[in-house]
């Protein structure tokens, strides 16, 4: 069984600090890390390995220095690990990124494409549905646990209240929740290995008979970020006190009738 | 020497951080105040290869280096010395003593499981009447036919409460002195060996240190390491490289320290500023942030000048002298610096202190140390 996982690079937005004087987001300094949802579903993909066998390759498309992305990867146990990079690609939404990752998976070959849900510098949640639909393949989103039978997969997808168990037919995508698996240690070993193995390098020439190059980079964005913020704290808000719930109720709907709210 | 780090053992010493900060962090205090080592912890390292780094992976060890052993020595350290004193008396004295002069059958039998992280080992060698004087050894081992009986005890042997494999040292003939010292390797489960429970002591407290007392043990020849009368030179020669693992936790119970510090002090207020403010807590930390550096690479040139087959003795001594009494150094002014709050438990601070006291006695002390130091300098 193939198993195609794409991770992301991100910065540890744990770890970002704001400006206080420009109140902008500080991104020296800040370590990167393999985006959370993205490790579930690696963690997801070698779990499958170690209980049935499978060939897992993680993907990522970024600049140079996701490589350690990669080494991480290849760490934990991923067999291949193949990275995306290009000058062509700079400036990509999920849009462009979709389309790209999906030229590169085609080439690859997947039964199965594990993303995660979405990035935490980012949070659209768009490129793993984005992906499927390029590659024509059925997707189910937000899977919180996934059993592999002959041909097809039968995941748990989670909603706010509930949830659903889905038969899907192979090949096909899922994206993962942080919550899907517990991603397990790198080892030391593992690491020795990772930067004895190679990573597979696609640049835009190997992906070209796949790509319309105005759906790329900058170019083929649709999306375009204007400005980057940190929201600022409008005070403490006010508190009700000394009510009961229904008082309570009443004069939270007032207020918000008063914004033109509701 | 290059002080920065390989983009490998950067990724290392980030797995070893991690580690550290999410499986050992959170139990530390429990373990100390319980005196007790967390074998759950213990196998956790165990699945991800810290418990044979610097070993070759033809045996099942994770392949790496001495520089890679320092690191995670050093990231552990920052947050429980007990744990990285556990994987470092497992790996820098049980291990290399077989790896360096065991046999292929010996290290088939007893270094794979070791450094695959399927077993623990052990080293005991002091005994309450033979410390810096080691070569005082009192407990006997005469050959019986084709096995050796041992008789004795061996005093403060470090995960002996729990460990699989013992290297273990014995007189094999008195007339002869330190060349009549015999290494030797046993099994826990031997017959007439018997484990007391942890010595009560100020610090390291998690780990588990014992009396081994052997009454009437038989060890086949099989089980001999090395010739007889090749103990007490690979005992030394063991706690050569012992020294740099202890330096490097030396080093991590300093910066451990530090670290806590430097985030108490800018929150505590007194005197309407946070107590950072003050030029004497900023030059303070200044002072200490350096010597550990300093600390850290002599352990560095050390590790490396093993790694590349260099003699390592002396800078191993240097190493261990030095980063020892940063460690007390630096523990002592945290304490100062958290106050009151330092002097409690509620906070890690004393416990680095007590922890940091045995860096500069055991694996030899700080005089054993200047004497090595010296008679390479050949001051006489």
């Amino acid at each position: 069984m193939k198993i195609a996982v794409c991770i992301k690079q991100v910065p540890d937005t744990t770890e970002v600090r704001v400006d206080p004087e420009t109140n902008r987001l500080i991104r020296e300094g800040v370590p990167s890390i393999i985006n959370p949802d993205d490790k579930s579903g690696l963690e997801t993909a070698l779990r499958v390995k170690d209980t049935m066998g499978a060939v897992v390759t993680a993907v990522c498309m970024g600049p140079l220095q996701a490589e350690v992305a990669l080494r991480e990867a290849l760490a934990m146990g991923c067999d291949e690990a193949v990275l995306i990079s290009g000058r062509e690609f700079g400036g990509s939404d999920t849009y462009a990124t979709a389309t790209i990752l999906a030229a590169a998976l085609q080439q690859l070959g997947f039964d199965l494409i594990i993303t995660g849900r979405e990035a935490i510098d980012g949070n659209t949640a768009q490129v793993g549905p984005q992906i499927a639909e390029r590659l024509n393949i059925p997707q189910v989103s937000y899977v919180e646990d996934i059993q592999v039978e002959s041909e097809h997969l039968i995941v748990k997808r989670m909603f706010e209240d509930c949830y659903q168990r889905i038969k899907v037919r192979m090949p096909c995508l899922i994206t993962a929740l942080a919550e899907l698996a517990q991603p397990r240690y790198m080892t030391v070993r593992g690491i020795e290995d990772a930067y004895n193995a190679e990573i597979k390098m696609l640049a835009f020439d190997d992906l070209k008979d796949d790509l319309n190059p105005d759906s790329i980079g900058l170019k083929g964005s649709p999306t375009r970020v204007i400005r980057s913020f940190t929201k600022q704290a409008k005070g403490q808000g006010k508190k009700l006190t000394g009510m009961d719930v229904d008082e309570a109720v009443a004069s939270i709907i007032l207020t918000l009738e008063e914004h033109n709210i509701i | 020497m290059d002080s920065k780090l390989s983009k490998k053992h950067q990724l290392q010493q980030e797995l070893y951080r991690r580690f550290a900060q999410n499986e050992v962090k959170p139990i530390a205090r429990d373990m100390d105040e319980k005196e007790e080592y967390s074998l759950e912890l213990l196998e956790k390292m165990q699945k991800c290869g810290f418990l044979g780094i610097p070993y070759s992976k033809d045996y099942g060890g994770a392949g790496s280096d001495t520089l890679s052993y320092v690191l995670c020595m050093e990231e552990l350290a920052k947050v429980d010395a007990s744990t990285a004193l556990t994987i470092s008396v497992h790996t820098s004295l049980c291990c290399w003593c077989i790896d360096s002069f065991g046999t292929e059958e010996q290290k088939e039998k007893y270094l794979r499981p070791l450094v695959s992280g399927k077993k623990v080992g052990c080293y005991s060698l002091t005994e309450p009447n033979a410390g810096s004087d080691a070569s005082a050894q009192q407990m006997k081992a005469v050959l019986d036919g084709d096995s050796y009986v041992l008789n004795g005890a061996k005093v403060f042997t470090t995960n002996s409460g729990f460990a699989d494999i013992f290297v273990i040292f014995a007189m094999t003939d008195k007339s002869k002195g330190t060349r009549g010292i015999t290494a030797f390797i046993m099994e826990r489960g031997s017959e007439g060996l018997l484990v007391s429970d942890n010595i009560p002591r100020m610090g390291m407290r998690a780990a588990s240190n014992c009396v081994v007392t052997l009454d009437n043990v038989r060890l086949p020849e099989a089980n001999r390491l090395g010739r007889e009368g090749d103990g007490f030179k690979i005992a030394m020669k063991g706690l050569e490289g012992g020294r740099i693992g202890i330096g490097a936790q030396a080093v991590g119970i300093a910066q451990g320290a530090l670290d806590e510090t430097i985030s108490y002090v800018k929150k505590r207020k007194q005197f309407g500023r946070p107590i950072s403010a003050f030029q004497n807590t900023q030059f303070k930390i200044a002072e200490m942030q350096t010597k550990i550096d300093a600390a850290r690479l002599m352990v560095w040139r050390a590790a490396e000048a093993k790694d590349n087959h260099e003699p390592y003795g002396t800078e191993a001594a240097m190493c261990k002298l030095y980063a020892s009494e940063v460690a007390n150094d630096v523990t002592r002014e945290c304490v100062q610096l958290l106050g009151g709050y330092g002097y409690t438990r509620e906070f890690p601070v004393e416990r680095m202190m007590r922890d940091a006291k045995i860096t500069e006695i055991y694996e030899g002390t700080s005089e054993i140390m200047k004497m090595i130091i010296s008679g390479a300098m050949k001051i006489k």
